[in-house]
């Protein structure tokens, strides 16, 4: 009987100071839900924020800041014509159904993203690269074709990351990484869970379980987080709601930048858009704060130029497109429109360019520009606009980072073409003098700021919303991830 | 009786197959490249190619739709364009919420539906018969995913006696289960229970005025003796009929509800495969769909035969 009694009592003793322990498991939710959960097979932005070095891990990998940090290459050589890339890799390395990391791996991998039949959706990225060597166990030999100054950025993008070809066949369904988290149970329409890596070869996280949750709806968002069914909200969907959680002790804000520049994309080879006055015109009509305050609610960083602020290299350009109507009807008169035009402005489903849309309509009526609105889907969007290139003006964030080269593309689908531009671009891919990149970077913002490809309206800010006691999430978004190794609860 | 069915069979088939060529063709010209929507922006022409091939989405219309047709009758509804598991899989995991759900609300409606029309109209023109037709006036007008949020504000975010949505799942047990759909489907029955009390009502009065009820009171029988035993079972045929209109209704209206309350039922899985272009989840949910509202009507054709002899004969 005493023995019992004794028992019972250290059990309750054990109960206690485990609630005093702090939560080691996590819900987060985020709007959209990845299609699948294969990384180097998708464009979708939602498959890295869950599995974006939480599952997956790639050779080198992006910090928090945007900075190039080793991943599973802990250090790396690079010959002095910038043509070879020696990595050593991490040793004791393990996938997560067990079997070992090593180069051939690598080579599996990145053969594979460029291969003839690749599905990757940044092809691009490796373009420079003209073999893959597995040199021994832990070294790899990377040879390009050309030199590429970003070639470390490129590898660290979630499309790059290290598979396995023993577990690829069903990578979409059962992703098997090298990460710190091992994919546990995805309900689908509902939710993912990862539990706790115990054999992980880096620093093992705080937190045992990571739960994924998808709420797609606005509202029921703000009544998950508000009834604190879910603890973190990343990419809070509705702005507006902001200030009630700011003034709630419960919960805090975290409001962080994003590699989205949001732009008026023009289409630069259609009439009236031809003329260079014409975009500058409509540059100056743009009243850039009216549309972060009306359409973000204040969030937002102004841009005048195709360029992250938070980049080292961006230069502001604000000044050189002010908003001032006046000058814009004198350039569209001297470009001969006197009596304005009209044209189209099409749509996707974001907030940011619905809303966006009107007041930027609005501002654009001022100075005699007709536009007629018409709002569509993604795969409408992509359809006539991306692809089709039938509209005259669009807004779109371009949330890949550091993309600045897609000004090279003539037949991207705002049409750009300019021999100058092209040059400075082929430039900087050969450039690995960290300097001379830094100085051809800024001209390549300043020529597209005078050309005034696009209008260039703010960076997307991106607001996270989260219960007080969570530490370590990511404050920035370098690229779309949640990255929870670091991420804890404070006792 | 027998004939009756069969014809009822015939016609059920014929439906089912206009509805399968016009669901296919609507899904087809509708704009915009599944492909396209999962590779991005920055997609390269000979990927979006090598995609579109892994998804066989090249051949004739003819032969696409001739494969899902035939796929479809033996029972492989395809695969999945965005996801890459089989369809039939998804909607299987999906209908295990959407059909719960929908029988849950269905059950609740009729629940408050029957005593509240007959009540109503057992106390015809009395305080409670206004009260009650007040009540159903609202409940008709008032919008369900509005109601939904207004019992998410009360019982989620204030009372925190529900979650303010998702899905326990049937593993957690049954009763945390039914306790995520409860609010789903309070919302969902509202007006169907307003409408069913409303038939209810008008109907038993209609029967309550027919020669054989006065023939019943006359015959001595007091008048809720009549209506128990004579007039409600004559005025249950409109009452079918809503009720099997509103099943369908059920299963295909929770597409609001469930992104209100984002349970990952049919409804919300229809939302973001129109989106995603994953037309292959589209036809063959639509296409379900089509067939279980068939189906129903098919089942509420033999109730009536159930309830009302006559019909056999006359069929």
């Amino acid at each position: 009987m005493k023995l019992m009694k004794f028992a019972a009592a250290s059990a309750l003793a054990m109960t206690v100071a485990g609630g005093a322990l702090a939560k080691t498991d996590i819900t987060l939710a985020m709007q959209l839900e990845p299609p699948h959960l294969d990384p180097t097979s998708a464009a979708a932005g939602a498959i890295d924020s869950v599995l974006y070095s939480n599952v997956f891990e790639g050779l080198t990998r992006f910090a928090e800041d945007g900075s190039i940090q080793p991943g599973l290459a802990r250090s790396w050589e690079i010959s002095d014509d910038g043509l070879t890339y020696t990595f050593t890799l991490a040793e004791g390395v393990t996938f997560h159904d067990g079997t070992a990391m090593d180069s051939e791996d690598v080579k599996f991998s990145l053969d594979r993203a460029r291969a003839e039949d690749s599905a990757n959706a940044q092809k691009a990225l490796f373009d420079s690269i003209a073999s893959v060597e597995a040199v021994d166990a832990q070294t790899v030999k990377l040879t390009l074709s050309e030199p590429n100054g970003s070639m470390l950025f490129n590898l660290a993008w979630g499309d790059a990351v290290i598979v396995a070809p023993e577990s690829i066949e069903n990578i979409k369904q059962q992703p098997v990484g090298t990460g710190a988290f091992t994919f546990e149970d995805w309900v689908q329409g509902d939710s993912i869970t990862l539990k706790r890596n115990e054999d992980y070869w880096g620093e093992a996280p705080a937190l045992e379980e990571v739960n994924f949750k998808f709420i797609s709806d606005p509202t029921a968002g703000f009544a998950a987080m508000m009834a604190e069914d879910v603890d973190v909200f990343a990419g809070y969907p509705a702005p507006e709601n902001i200030p009630q959680f700011e003034a709630d002790p419960r919960f805090q804000v975290i409001v962080g930048n994003t590699e989205g520049e949001t732009i008026l994309s023009t289409n630069n080879k259609m009439s009236p858009f031809d003329n260079v006055k014409v975009r500058r015109a409509m540059a100056h009509a743009i009243d850039r704060q009216a549309i972060i305050d009306g359409a973000m609610f204040g969030l937002g960083t102004p841009i005048g130029t195709h360029f992250a602020p938070h980049h080292p290299d961006y230069v502001d350009l604000t000044g050189m497109s002010d908003y001032d109507p006046e000058k814009a009807r004198a350039l569209l008169a001297e470009a001969g429109f006197e009596d304005g035009f009209e044209t189209t402005l099409k749509l996707p489903p974001p907030s940011y360019a619905r809303r966006g849309g009107e007041i930027i309509a609005a501002q654009l009526r001022e100075v005699g520009i007709e536009t007629e609105i018409s709002n569509l889907e993604w795969a409408q969007w992509l359809e006539q606009v991306f692809k089709g290139k039938d509209y005259g003006l669009t807004i779109v964030s371009h949330t890949e980072p550091f993309d600045i080269g897609i000004y090279a593309r003539p037949d991207y689908y705002f049409q750009y073409d300019s021999a100058e531009f092209q040059e400075m671009n082929a430039a900087l891919s050969a450039e690995s003098d960290p300097e001379k990149r830094s100085a051809l970077l800024e001209d390549m913002q300043r020529l597209i700021a005078e050309d005034a490809v696009n209008g260039y309206l703010f960076q997307l800010a991106i607001p996270t919303i989260a219960k007080a006691g969570v530490r370590g999430l990511w404050e920035n978004a370098p690229t779309q991830a949640n990255d929870m190794t670091g991420v804890y609860w404070e006792e | 009786m027998l004939r009756f069915v069969l014809g009822r069979l015939v016609s059920l088939t014929l439906s089912l197959f206009v509805a399968s060529v016009v669901i296919f063709l609507f899904v087809e010209v509708v704009p915009g490249d599944p492909a396209a929507y999962m590779l991005g922006l920055n997609a390269q022409e000979d990927t979006l190619e090598a995609l579109r091939e892994q998804l066989g989405l090249s051949g004739t219309l003819w032969e696409r739709y001739s494969s899902w047709i035939l796929g479809m009758l033996q029972g492989d509804f395809g695969t999945s364009y965005t996801y890459r598991t089989p369809v039939a899989e998804m909607i299987a995991d999906r209908m295990w919420i959407s059909l719960p759900l929908a029988l849950y609300a269905l059950a609740l409606s009729t629940l408050i539906a029957f005593p509240a029309g007959i009540w109503a109209a057992s106390k015809r023109g009395s305080l409670v018969d206004t009260g009650i037709m007040g009540l159903t006036q609202l409940g008709v007008a008032i919008p369900n995913f509005w109601f939904a949020m207004l019992m998410v504000l009360i019982f989620a975010i204030n009372l925190r006696w529900f979650s303010a949505g998702g899905f326990a799942g049937w593993e957690a047990g049954f009763w945390p289960a039914m306790k995520s759909l409860t609010l789903p489907a309070i919302a969902l029955a509202l007006p169907q229970a307003s409408i069913l009390a409303r038939v209810m009502r008008s109907s038993l009065l209609d029967t309550l005025g027919e020669d054989y009820i006065r023939t019943a009171r006359a015959k001595g029988l007091t008048r809720a003796q009549a209506l128990w035993r004579h007039a409600l079972r004559n005025a249950l045929i409109p009452v079918l009929t809503i009720i099997g209109l509103q099943f369908s209704f059920l299963i295909a209206g929770g597409i609001i509800i469930e992104n209100v309350f984002y349970l990952p039922g049919l409804g919300r899985m229809i939302f973001q495969s129109i989106a995603a272009r994953d037309l292959i989840v589209v036809e063959s949910v639509v296409m379900l769909l089509v067939f279980a509202v068939i189906l129903v009507n098919f089942a509420v054709d033999i109730a009536y035969a159930v309830v009302d002899p006559r019909l056999r004969v006359r069929a």
